[in-house]
């Protein structure tokens, strides 16, 4: 399990950094897709089933390939890849990757640092999930339902103008 | 199963909420932009799972899935607009919006 | 008589603000009815209130009038109280009767001036404020009546304010008063920190229980007081601004510049003379100051070919006159050369503006010449006040004041004798000085003529101020010459007995001779009218008024207007400034990373947000 957990862990950070460093937007999807199912790896071994399942047929499953879909029909080309990669030049990543290093190592640091004894993950099957869904966090359900309807309308309401051809 | 330690899956979040944050911070391209905030997003996902396993909880769990379901409205909207914006003003240039400069 | 007493400041004061605010309102007889009707009626109420309160040997009943609370600081709480005793009668009386006279003059001088509501305001307020200013018996009210005269000094001095002139000379009185002013106010801090009061019985009080004669408080005080009066009265070093100051109507002149305001000085340090008494060497400066103003304004006043300028050099001396009684000790002296000054004073100030009127508004004395044939009853005015002025022996007013100071000088030690002699020389050069524009005046040829007729405004007052000049002296006599001693009876009950010094019969004669002879060069030297007789640079220097005014300038003019120059972008103001222009160069930084990039915001979100994780991290 240990194993298992430290493979899936490198893969996703080998494929994360992937995504922030191509020029080609396809090509950083698709390395998201697979830091994606990573971390679904991840949530497995942490004894998260539920959450593996969600993270794969939600996240990985459903909402990258609307990304794919509105990338392709952005259609982005060549040019676009070049023009990419001209602006990634040393200057540019230089700072702020400085910035998000020094933020990941405080994290680290606060993660290390001063806990007690190291607990062993267990495993929340999806019927304690259902059982707490459908209990005290009903209103947190129809709450996340609202907010799925707010983004359907907007979506829609932006996508006709979109459709008009502006 | 439980052989894992959840301590180990936070120190994994916060690597990759610290490349989702450069990622923000670097790219240009608003496509590419909105992916590193998914990532984040994912990373800090991933945080409220293992804290939900350490504490054998499901309310871990439970904040996972209203994570995505924030990040599934936020992403509609989000690309919504970028088609939009390159209907409009052929653009996917970040930089691009400065009109609140000053 | 308590309410009586609050009336007489009141009423001038009602008709300043009524005359105020109906300026453009009121026709001209409205204004005279007002104006001079109120300082009339004032007379009257203050000769009600002498008759009721003199009793018996002239000795005069005090009271006080408290009329409300003013303030309460702590343990500082003065009030608004009148204070009626000899010496403020006396001067009550001076104010209103003399001041009735001259706006009843001034009511005709000015007749078609367009300013004449403004004028009888300013003059009304005057008055008000005179009284105020005699009337306290509170050093802080005191001082209230004490800027009020300022104020209306300046504002009358620049009555005529279309002539830029008129304005400067206005400011230079209000400045070299304000020195004055400034020391006045210094002693009374030091008066109210010391004592904790400014009332004038309960300071004299503490002045003599507290402060042992000759020491260092009571000196400074003294000393200080003496600054206020030196500036307001135009004494050495601050008598620059009198003669300036003619450049206001002559009626003004007449009021402020000769009988009243200028006369508040001497009644401050008579006022006060409990404490003065306490500081030998301020009195002693006071005499000291007293006489070298008197020899100075004397030859200074010899001359001069302006009209009103020789009375105010004239002003000036008599003025040191009474400084130089005050400093002897011979404070009813001082007080009573105070009262003849003012009658011959207001009567030659008059019969010059008569003149002039008459002169198609001419002042300079060398266009003059031979006008006894033309105005006659100017002419007998005239003479009647250089006699007076001059103290011709026995028959005038001045006479008789002059030789009290003149005998309280001798009597009081070395510095007395020195004192007398300066006194004797003054009165000599006084003699000459007036009779010379009396002759140079009224004899001789006339080369310009004078025009129109002088009416009964005018002449009334100058009749009535004649006569007073004659019989004022019969206020005090020398025991010798028939020892009537009505104003040591009023006085009596303020300044204590008068000594009886042994009568010196000599001092006496020769004081009284001078004059004559000085009548005499006089009429050798200028009968005929005018003759340039001496024409120096030291004549020049004289007309100058001794070049006070150049040293000024020069000492402190100057220096000060250097500085002006030097510091003409305020060092002062460069650190405000610079404060906002360090504010704009923030501004122009910060909003630098205003850029509207997204990236840079959100970067910047990022770098706080890693900084306030260190903070909770790694405390």
């Amino acid at each position: 399990m240990n194993a298992l957990f430290t493979l899936a862990a490198i893969i996703a950070v080998i494929s994360t950094t992937m995504v922030v460093t191509r020029t080609v937007a396809v090509h950083a999807l698709l390395y998201l897709v697979v830091s994606l199912l990573a971390v679904a790896t991840v949530f497995f071994t942490l004894g998260a089933a539920f959450a593996a399942a969600l993270e794969v047929i939600i996240y990985a499953g459903a909402i990258m390939i609307l990304f794919v879909f509105v990338v392709m029909m952005l259609n982005l080309d060549r040019d676009d890849a070049q023009r990419e990669s001209t602006w990634l030049t040393p200057k540019v990543w230089a700072g702020p990757a400085l910035l998000a290093a020094i933020l990941a190592g405080e994290l680290l640091y606060a993660g290390i640092a001063g806990h007690g004894a190291i607990v062993a993950a267990q495993e929340v099957g999806p019927v304690q999930v259902a059982l707490a869904l459908f209990g005290p966090y009903l209103l947190a359900v129809e709450l996340a339902s609202l907010l799925l309807l707010a983004g359907l309308i907007s979506a829609y309401h932006l996508g006709r103008d979109s459709g008009r051809g502006g | 199963m439980g052989a894992v330690a959840p301590t180990n899956a936070i120190l994994l979040a916060a690597i990759l909420f610290g490349l989702g944050l450069a990622g923000v911070l670097i790219r240009r391209n608003l496509i590419f932009m909105l992916m590193s905030i998914e990532i984040m997003l994912n990373a800090t996902g991933l945080a409220f799972v293992a804290g939900g396993a350490r504490w054998a909880q499901p309310d871990g769990q439970i904040m996972f899935l209203l994570v995505l379901t924030l990040a599934a409205a936020e992403i509609s909207v989000g690309l919504a607009l970028i088609l939009l914006l390159q209907t409009r003003r052929p653009t996917l240039d970040s930089d691009v919006g400065n009109r609140l400069k000053g | 008589m308590q309410q009586l007493l609050a009336l007489v400041p009141a009423l001038p004061l009602l008709a300043a603000v009524l005359l105020m605010l109906s300026s453009t309102s009121i026709n001209t007889n409205g204004v005279r009815i007002l104006g001079v009707g109120s300082v009339g009626i004032a007379a009257l109420l203050a000769c009600r209130i002498a008759f009721a309160q003199t009793g018996a040997g002239w000795a005069v009943q005090p009271f006080d009038v408290t009329l409300w609370h003013w303030m309460r600081i702590g343990s500082f709480a003065p009030d608004v109280t009148l204070h009626l005793d000899g010496l403020s009668m006396v001067m009550m009386l001076v104010i209103t009767v003399i001041g009735f006279l001259i706006h009843l003059y001034a009511s005709a001088y000015l007749d078609d001036d367009p300013g004449y509501a403004r004028f009888f305001a300013c003059m009304n307020l005057f008055v008000a404020a005179m009284l105020v200013l005699v009337l306290a018996n509170d050093l802080l009210l005191l001082y209230v009546g004490w800027e009020g005269v300022g104020l209306c000094s300046y504002l009358l001095i620049g009555f005529w304010y279309d002539d830029p002139a008129n304005g400067r000379a206005a400011r230079k009185a209000f400045i070299v008063t304000r020195v004055g002013d400034t020391a006045l106010i210094s002693g009374l801090f030091l008066l109210a920190t010391m004592f904790g009061t400014l009332s004038i019985p309960a300071l004299m009080q503490h002045a003599t229980t507290s402060w042992p004669m000759g020491t260092a408080m009571p000196t400074l005080a003294a000393f200080l007081l003496l600054g206020g009066a030196l500036g307001k009265s135009a004494q050495l070093p601050l008598q620059t601004w009198l003669v300036d100051a003619m450049a206001g109507p002559t009626p003004v002149s007449a009021l402020i510049h000769a009988a009243t305001m200028v006369t508040a000085g001497v009644y401050l340090i008579a006022r006060t003379h409990v404490l003065f008494a306490l500081a030998p060497d301020a009195l002693l400066a006071t005499g000291l100051i007293g006489g070298a103003t008197l020899l100075l304004s004397g030859a200074s006043a010899l001359v001069q070919t302006d009209i009103k300028r020789v009375l105010a050099y004239s002003t000036i001396s008599q003025i040191g006159y009474m400084f130089l009684a005050l400093g002897v000790g011979a404070w009813d002296a001082a007080i009573f050369h105070l009262v003849t000054h003012a009658f011959f004073k207001a009567l030659l100030f008059l019969a010059a503006g008569a003149v002039i009127l008459r002169m198609h508004h001419e002042q300079d004395i060398t266009r003059m010449g031979g006008l006894r044939t033309a105005m006659p009853g100017i002419f007998l005015a005239f003479v009647i006040g250089s006699a007076s002025l001059a103290a011709l022996p026995l028959v005038t007013a001045g006479f008789y004041s002059k030789e009290a100071i003149l005998g309280g000088a001798w009597d009081a030690g070395a510095s007395g004798r020195l004192l007398w002699c300066a006194g004797v020389i003054g009165a000599f050069l006084t003699a000459i000085y007036i009779f010379r524009l009396l002759f140079v005046v009224f004899f001789g040829e006339q080369h310009h003529h004078p025009h129109g007729v002088t009416g009964w405004r005018i002449g009334v007052p100058l009749a009535v101020l004649a006569v007073l000049a004659i019989i004022g002296g019969a206020l005090q006599t020398p025991a010798l010459l028939g020892g009537i001693a009505i104003m040591p009876g009023i006085l009596g009950g303020v300044f204590g007995t008068a000594r009886e010094g042994a009568l010196a019969v000599l001092p006496l004669v020769v004081a009284s001779l001078v004059p004559l002879v000085g009548i005499g060069l006089a009429w050798r030297w200028w009968g005929a009218g005018l003759t340039s007789r001496f024409e120096t640079r030291f004549t020049d220097l004289l007309r100058d008024g001794w070049d006070f005014d150049l040293a000024y300038d020069r000492m402190i003019v100057q220096p000060l207007m250097w500085l002006v120059r030097v510091n003409h972008h305020d060092v002062i103001d460069s650190v405000y400034e610079g404060l906002g222009a360090l504010a704009k160069r923030a501004h122009a930084g910060l909003s630098l990373s205003e850029n509207g990039r997204v990236r840079w915001y959100a970067g910047w979100l990022a770098a706080g947000s890693v900084a306030a994780l260190a903070i909770a991290v790694l405390s």
